[in-house]
């Protein structure tokens, strides 16, 4: 047998491209006169547009149009909507203004420079209303959204009669996704009902499907082109009312546009993880065993939809607690809709609920680590099942012993190294393992080469690599002679590429594809080989890229088969879903995080020294790209814990820090020795590789271990995040 | 940003002409702090004046001080051998500015007219009396945890955001400057001003002047130095505030020090006080106590920036403690 590849640290198919700068991102393309847009927003919070005035923009050089409510072509779509209805911003549809930064028109030049330029001279008159931009002032307009209903296992509120009890707020600022690649797209009408489109999205299948419920054109005329993104962390799940106007621009003007949004832009364009309070509140016997748990939580919203995530889900299964109630409301805000940001909801709410664990453990003079484990849920008392695989106290041993955990001393502020305060954290961190639908398209070239096709996306994970991999190990071909095309909306469909679900939604497809493709290849052999002929289907053996008889006398090699046959090539096409496994188990992924931190004592500066990280993510299917995925998530969550946070001035409703120089992301120095562990136990029942998803669990939970560390270091608990100097400085212990 | 005009003259007259004479031109040297303020239509200049082929790159000893080019780049100066081992402290604080890329482009002249990173500054749709005179103080309302403790004013409480600053202050240097009406001296303490009702203004040059070079005399400063800085992530990111200290010790006792801060004021701030205090004093905690109470004392926070005092307090004590240990 050939090696197996999954598994393997093998490189990335397209690591030469991206590093020789021959990927091409969607901004890199240059259709035959192409034009150049900039956007012109709104400095106003609410109110609505009194008048736009392009004539000085419209003399200015090289400007080919300015779009705007007044001029823009009609979207279908947009007549249906009800009025009132929360079914997001509809871009120039009409004057009015829901939140600062939202575009008001859209400037066309023949430079970008020059749509740029233009863009400051279009002048806008608002009538400006009043506004509400602050969560804590604006809580009597918190309300219930219907998909999340107050849940209650056991009796609500008990954590009250526990021996040890905890209660605090926890909060989460505003955090923007910032990936170095801007948003924006390329439209291109070729005809009044035919569309290219180069966008930048974690899904080409759902941007034509957005497009064509939008501007009801056939499927078939949406092309969309997304092979390369930089980045997307849950920003390019959806279509954006800036793609939107662009797509109009170059409707109207009937010319290739292109559109990429500047960095402050990204603020308010795009979505983000919005700001959360939280109250946890927890109750034990004196021995730490768990009675009650209830997390309620409070998050901010657009006025134009209603976005919830998954802020409560963890606390309804993490332990085995028999009672548990958790509420979950939302705050409209004149702000921009929120999305999904890497480990979304259940980072926020895990923030809260790890935390809480690391009091509760305090107050029951306990190690966090075995109240954790003390409390450990062997089946999900949620859904009462079985989970589908839980190697979380594996995760836990393993982490333990890696940063050294029995160097903590659980008395606050008793461990010095070089005037620094030393302080050990950990946490746990969990999200749903997923497996959608998708369709692969498998062929065989009569070199004997495969290729491999579905309208996935790769935004930066190794999607192709790891297909590649999948596909090498069910059909014996080299991976050097497989390839996996992606981001091309005319490929089979793939669902997005989000919730941490490609390897085990698109790996499947593609397992079962190759499956499908050998049997495709055994009816050939029987039907046209004299040394097959008799052989029954389902005895034939398929080893290394060959089909075998039952026993292994004759074989044939895939390509000879197809040469013998003179056929140039035999392509099958497999969907793929999950089953009624998914009804008899709950799935999960699983993280542990322990962090080693220093604190200064005199200027509150945390600095964290030692990073480990263990994930329950099922078979690895490759080594080297999944320590990255997890190295990636952790550097997430250095921000979350330490830095980041987008700060608006209320009176305005406006970002003062929408940009990189003070909206502070984690860089290198801020990132210590980062060790990586595997479970890399296989899920019995998830999908045919037994791999769970990871991208999420890499940073849930991870603020916690810092914020847990930091009290072991000082002995004061900061429970608003960043965990900024001052706010260490100014927490009395 | 608008369209303008560009020019790179050869020789510091024509460069220093062809400001003068046109009231919107700028020199631009490494384009780090202007193409920001262009772009976000904080300034609008129809013509920029490159001086980078102008001779002022040099750095060398004339009569035991050290004469700094005014287009030395802030990690040529920071590597530079006679910085390191002559004036470290200096060397320190570049060091502590910005990314490697930016001080690979950023000049000497450059980080001394840099501007403010108050963000309603950066802003255009938003008040600001130093951008926009008499339009209001966005920050003084607002938000202002980056803002000033010391020297501020009712119109404006934005700091200068210099690392380098900082430490040019405390070594007394020497600004060498060249205008339409010839060649003058100004103390680096009197080079950057206080904003009083003119915040607009950030410095004493004159329309026209062009930083030729900087010169720090002699000292012995070479060993019991540290610059502290305080900010939110490890590196690239500006003080919440910094420390420059530079200790004189001979025998047990603190001949001479110096005391300057960042992120703190419109200005680099020194603390001749607290220096005071200190001198022929031992170097103890307790006088370190001391004196960084009294180069506290007159601090006034903001909503904020309440945290400042006290980060300040114990900044100058750590950063005393750790020049007097090495
Ligand atoms: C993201 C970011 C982070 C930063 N972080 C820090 C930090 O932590 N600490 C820090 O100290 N700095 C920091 N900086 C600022 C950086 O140090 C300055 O931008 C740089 O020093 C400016 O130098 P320059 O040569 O590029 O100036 P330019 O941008 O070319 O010019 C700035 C101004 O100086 C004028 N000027 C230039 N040379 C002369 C001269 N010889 N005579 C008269 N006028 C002149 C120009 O007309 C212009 O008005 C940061 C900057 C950025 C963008
Ligand atoms: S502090 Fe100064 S720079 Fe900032 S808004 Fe006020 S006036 Fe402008």
């Amino acid at each position: 047998m050939k090696k197996q590849q999954t598994g393997q640290s093998m490189d990335r198919v397209d690591g030469r491209l991206k590093v020789t700068g021959g990927a091409r991102y969607f901004a890199d393309h240059q259709p035959d006169g192409l034009l150049y847009a900039a956007l012109v927003c709104s400095p106003v919070s609410s109110g609505t547009i009194k008048s736009v005035n392009a004539t000085l923009a419209l003399r200015a050089p090289g400007v080919v149009d300015v779009v705007s409510h007044l001029n823009a072509p009609r979207v279908p779509a947009y007549q249906e909507s009800k009025p009132g209805a929360k079914d997001g911003l509809k871009i120039f549809k009409d004057d009015r203004i829901y939140s600062n930064g939202q575009p008001v028109a859209i400037v066309v030049a023949n430079t970008l420079e020059r749509a740029v330029y233009a863009a400051s001279l279009v002048e806008v008159q608002y009538n400006q209303e009043t506004h509400y931009t602050d969560m804590n002032a604006s809580m009597d307009k918190a309300f219930q959204n219907s998909r999340m209903k107050d849940y209650v296992r056991g009796e609500a509120g008990a954590w009250e009669k526990a021996a040890v009890t905890h209660t605090a707020q926890y909060t989460i600022p505003l955090e923007v996704h910032n990936p170095m690649e801007l948003a924006g797209i390329i439209a291109h009408w070729t005809t009044p009902d035919t569309l290219t489109l180069y966008a930048k999205t974690q899904g080409v299948k759902s941007v034509q499907e957005t497009i064509q419920d939008l501007f009801k054109i056939p499927e078939q005329n949406i092309t969309v082109h997304s092979q390369f993104v930089g980045g997307g962390f849950g920003m390019a799940l959806r279509i954006w009312p800036l793609e939107v106007a662009t797509i109009l621009a170059a409707k109207k003007i009937r010319k290739p546009v292109k559109l990429v949004i500047t960095r402050d832009q990204m603020f308010t364009l795009v979505g983000y993880r919005p700001n959360a309070t939280q109250q946890l509140s927890i109750g034990a016997t004196a021995e730490g065993k768990l009675t009650g748990i209830t997390h309620e939580a409070v998050a901010i919203t657009s006025p134009y939809e209603d976005f919830t995530e998954g802020i409560v889900a963890m606390s309804k299964f993490m332990y085995a607690c028999p009672n548990v109630n958790t509420k979950y409301q939302l705050v409209p805000l004149n702000m921009s809709t929120p999305v999904w940001m890497r480990g979304p909801g259940e980072a926020t709410g895990s923030f809260a609920l790890e935390s809480a664990i690391d009091e509760l453990a305090h107050k029951l003079k306990m190690d966090p680590l075995q109240l954790r484990v003390i409390n450990h849920a062997d089946v999900d008392p949620e859904k009462n099942l079985p989970f589908s695989s839980k190697y979380l106290k594996e995760a836990y041993e393993i982490g333990a012993e890696k940063i050294g955990w029995t160097n903590r001393n659980p008395v606050p502020r008793s461990r010095e190294e070089d005037g620094m305060l030393v302080g050990y954290g950990m946490s746990s961190g969990t999200f749903g393992a997923y497996r959608g639908k998708a369709t692969v398209s498998a062929t065989l070239k009569a070199d004997g080469s495969l290729v491999l096709q579905s309208a996935a996306s790769d935004i930066g994970p190794g999607t192709a690599t790891a297909m590649v991999q999948i596909a090498a190990d069910v059909t014996g071909i080299a991976p050097e002679k497989i390839k996996f095309m992606l981001g091309e909306s005319s490929y089979p469909f793939a669902p997005e590429q989000g919730g941490s679900s490609t390897v085990s939604t698109v790996g499947s497809a593609v397992s079962d594809a190759c499956k499908a493709l050998q049997q495709q290849l055994a009816t050939i052999a029987i039907s046209n080989i004299p040394a097959f002929k008799t052989a029954a289907p389902e005895t034939i053996i398929y080893e290394d890229g060959q089909l075998l008889t039952a026993n292994r006398q004759e074989k044939i090699s895939y390509e000879a088969l197809l040469q013998q046959q003179q056929l140039p090539e035999v392509k099958v096409m497999t969907t793929s879903q999950g089953g009624p496994e998914r009804k008899k188990y709950s799935m999960y992924s699983f993280s542990v995080h322990f962090a080693k931190v220093h604190v200064h004592p005199a200027t509150g500066v945390v600095r964290i020294k030692h990073i480990v990280s263990v994930a329950d993510a099922g078979t690895i299917v490759n080594a080297k790209t999944a320590r990255s995925q997890m190295i990636g998530g952790v550097v997430g969550g250095i921000g979350m814990a330490l830095t980041e946070e987008a700060i608006l001035d209320h009176r305005f409703g406006r970002f003062v820090n929408n940009n990189f120089a003070d909206y502070h992301v984690a860089v290198n120095a801020d990132t210590p020795p980062t060790d990586v562990y595997f479970i890399n136990k296989k899920d019995p029942y998830i999908n045919p590789m037994g791999s769970k998803g990871m991208g999420e669990i890499a940073l849930i939970g991870f603020a916690a271990a810092v914020a847990n560390a930091v009290f072991n270091a000082t002995g004061k608990r900061v429970r608003d995040l960043p965990i900024t100097p001052d706010k260490v400085l100014e927490t009395t212990a | 940003m608008n369209q303008f005009s560009y020019v790179r003259p050869a020789n510091l007259k024509a460069a220093i002409d062809a400001v003068a004479k046109d009231k919107s031109a700028r020199f631009i040297a490494g384009g780090t702090n202007l193409l920001d303020l262009m772009k976000s239509g904080v300034v609008t200049s129809e013509k920029l004046v490159d001086i980078n082929r102008l001779p002022l790159k040099d750095i060398q000893l004339s009569e035991g001080a050290l004469h700094i080019g005014a287009l030395v780049l802030n990690s040529d100066l920071a590597a530079h051998d006679l910085v390191k081992t002559q004036h470290p402290l200096l060397s320190q604080a570049l060091l502590a500015g910005a990314s490697q890329q930016l001080r690979n482009m950023a000049t000497v002249g450059g980080n001394m007219m840099q501007r403010t990173r108050c963000t309603y500054f950066y802003d255009t749709t938003m008040p600001c009396n130093k951008r926009a005179p008499n339009s209001g103080c966005g920050a003084i309302g607002g938000i202002n945890r980056m803002h000033a403790i010391f020297g501020a004013s009712d119109s404006c409480i934005a700091v200068h955001p210099s690392d380098m600053c900082v430490a040019l202050a405390a070594l007394d240097a020497m600004v060498l400057v060249t205008g339409p009406k010839g060649s003058r001296r100004i103390p680096f303490t009197d080079f950057h001003r206080l904003p009083g009702n003119t915040p607009q203004l950030d410095n004493n040059l004159g329309k026209g002047e062009l930083i030729t070079a900087v010169e720090i005399p002699s000292n012995h400063f070479t060993k019991n130095i540290y610059y502290l800085k305080v900010r939110d992530r490890a590196s690239y990111a500006f003080a919440l505030v910094s420390v420059a200290v530079a200790l004189d010790i001979r025998d047990g006792v603190i001949h001479e020090a110096r005391l300057a801060m960042g992120g703190v004021a419109h200005k680099p701030w020194r603390l001749p006080e607290a220096e005071k205090a200190l001198a022929g004093k031992a170097p103890t905690a307790e006088n370190f106590r001391i004196a960084a109470g009294i180069a506290t004392q007159s601090a006034k926070a903001y909503k904020h920036n309440m945290f400042k005092p006290a980060l300040a307090l114990n900044s100058i004590q750590t950063a005393l403690q750790k020049a007097a240990s090495v």
